[in-house]
């Protein structure tokens, strides 16, 4: 345990020394807390003649639910951001992991690493902590001061309701948390071909495109948002994480590093 | 101490590459306290073998013990009782000197981090640099901090990759005398390393190797055995005669004649070189120096190589 600790100690003291990491970490969540506020300011009067965007579908829900114009397009276009807080999970482990992973390897400072008693198991774990942390606290920050901002620009209570149901929860709590392990994973395995760490970066935020399309899906009405939706991606996500994992920690073997990895 | 038996090491060259064989049959005996030079030429396998004595990788056959653990089965104890100077420092640059001793010395369950983490600083002398990022450093400043980080656990077996490769004469001297330093600690030293004449003032013991052993033995005995003990006797002047004159003696193994020093190969100088100089002075000669002809590490590096070259 204590060698898990002094790993992550260590990634986070070389990590946020690093202006990249840094930058992703910080504004990534912010753009993301920040934009649906703006949205939702935005939005606060809308006349229910000018709702013609909104696909039919989630306009025939505004009209069981009785919302006005300004409810219905508050609960329709910040809804749709629920996917982009979960990009958050995605980018943040990314870029840490590819920066602590590849950037090791360009330094040469892995090998001494590896020849350490420390285990294979504790450094995958120091390394994938270091970089699962940052990304779940700056998710769940993110999301608790969109919560609190949201509060002063809603028009109604039902609106806010939105926010504050299961299918947010289920996201922000089951499905962020396991998309950070797909992060990580995928960032090991990149990092295994890669040696340079922007290149690692920019080769593992492809892993953020099924979720985009997701994105576009829901503001086109044809993928609903759901608790079953997110339960569905929680799935998938958990299935693509036993497989990478298997496949990290394969590839994270002090033999195949020192020998295989390019 | 360190002990393998036809330790060997194959890479899979995959679908497309035949197999390489980086190590073969590797028999060493390396006692604690010994200083070991491990000389070869480069790709000639000495990286393999380090790691592999350092349990970072595995080797395809034989087997391998270093401070009496082995190879394969207690690599986790190997580790921790090892220390290791790779070829690169490979420092993390945008922490500070002191910042990464601490972290090795956690890693490596030291007690008594902030002491150790001091004590090498000021040995290796980058005490007052403490608080600077490794990246600032000077290449002979990354690899005196490289050094303190592979004995900050105080290891009984060390193993170094060209400790003074890169730096100035200065810093040199300071590592080696450093080196020398740990020898008498009765620390055992596995030194790789291109520079013979560092090899031959500091190794108790040295192994010449291009993928197999080609010999082992302590520089001194490895220098009689291919050259023998040879005598210089410097003339006022010589004849070609002077040949023949010489090689009438039963003790003379050789003979040579460059300019006007005469060199002679012979088994016991202590008792020959009073003779020789006699009848060269009977025979009239003036016999200006006598003195045994050093030959350096790197005649039989070179000598040793050239054979396997040869074969």
């Amino acid at each position: 345990m204590e060698r898990i600790k002094t790993l992550i100690d260590k990634e986070w003291a070389e990590a946020f020394k690093n202006k990249m990491v840094l930058g992703t970490v910080v504004f990534m969540p912010l753009i993301f807390m920040v934009i649906p506020l703006f949205q939702l300011a935005l939005m606060r009067n809308i006349p229910a003649s000018e709702l013609n965007d909104i696909p039919s579908t989630i306009l025939a829900g505004c009209q069981v639910q009785n919302f006005t114009g300004s409810e219905c397009m508050q609960g329709f276009l910040v809804n749709q951001f629920l996917l982009l807080f979960l990009l958050i999970p995605l980018a943040v482990p990314v870029t840490i992991a590819s920066y602590s992973i590849v950037g090791e390897k360009s330094t040469r400072s892995l090998e001494p690493l590896l020849a350490t008693p420390t285990s294979t198991a504790e450094i995958i774990l120091g390394k994938a902590l270091a970089s699962v942390i940052p990304a779940i606290g700056a998710t769940l920050v993110a999301f608790v001061i969109f919560l609190v901002g949201a509060r002063f620009f809603v028009v109604s209570d039902r609106v806010y309701a939105l926010f504050m149901n299961p299918t947010w929860y289920v996201a922000m709590l089951v499905v962020a948390p396991l998309m950070t392990v797909l992060s990580v994973n995928i960032a090991i395995i990149i990092s295994s071909r890669v040696s340079d760490p922007r290149a690692a970066e920019q080769l593992g935020m492809l892993v953020m495109l099924p979720l985009m399309l997701m994105f576009f899906g829901a503001i086109l009405g044809v993928i609903p948002l759901n608790v079953t939706t997110m339960l569905l991606l929680a799935v998938v996500t958990l299935a693509l994480d036993a497989g990478l994992v298997v496949l990290g920690v394969k590839l994270f073997q002090r033999e195949t590093i020192l020998t295989r990895w390019k | 101490m360190i002990r393998t038996e036809g330790l060997s090491k194959t890479f899979d060259g995959g679908k497309k590459q035949p197999a390489i064989q980086a190590v073969k049959g590797l028999d060493l005996d390396i006692q604690q306290g010994e200083v070991f030079g491990f000389l070869g030429p480069n790709g000639a396998g000495k990286t393999t073998t380090v790691r592999m004595l350092c349990a970072l990788i595995g080797p395809t056959a034989g087997r391998a013990w270093v401070n009496s653990y082995e190879v394969g089965q207690q690599n986790q104890q190997i580790r921790a009782s090892v220390g290791i100077l790779t070829e690169q420092p490979g420092m993390y640059d945008r922490l500070s000197a002191e910042k990464n001793l601490t972290i090795y010395a956690k890693l490596y369950g030291v007690k008594d981090v902030l002491g150790q983490v001091e004590k090498y600083l000021r040995m290796l002398g980058l005490w007052e640099r403490r608080k600077d990022p490794a990246g600032s450093f000077s290449k002979g400043m990354k690899q005196k901090l490289a050094i303190a980080r592979a004995i900050l656990h105080e290891p009984a077996t060390l193993f170094l990759d060209e400790p003074t490769a890169g730096l100035d004469p200065e810093a040199a001297k300071l590592v080696r005398d450093f080196i020398e330093d740990l020898e008498t600690e009765g620390r055992t030293i596995f030194l790789c390393t291109h520079n013979l004449d560092e090899a031959d003032r500091l190794c108790s013991k040295i192994g010449i190797f291009r993928q197999h052993l080609i010999k082992v033995d302590t520089p001194s005995r490895m220098k009689t055995a291919i050259f023998g003990r040879q005598v210089e006797f410097r003339l006022k002047q010589t004849d070609a005669s002077l040949l023949d004159f010489v090689k009438r003696f039963d003790f003379v193994k050789q003979a040579a004649l460059e300019d006007n020093r005469l060199i002679l190969g012979l088994d016991d100088p202590e008792e020959s070189n009073p003779l020789v100089v006699k009848a060269l002075v009977q025979a009239g000669l003036a016999v200006q120096f006598v003195s045994e002809v050093r030959h350096s590490l790197e005649d039989v590096y070179l000598s040793l190589i050239s054979d396997e070259n040869d074969r």
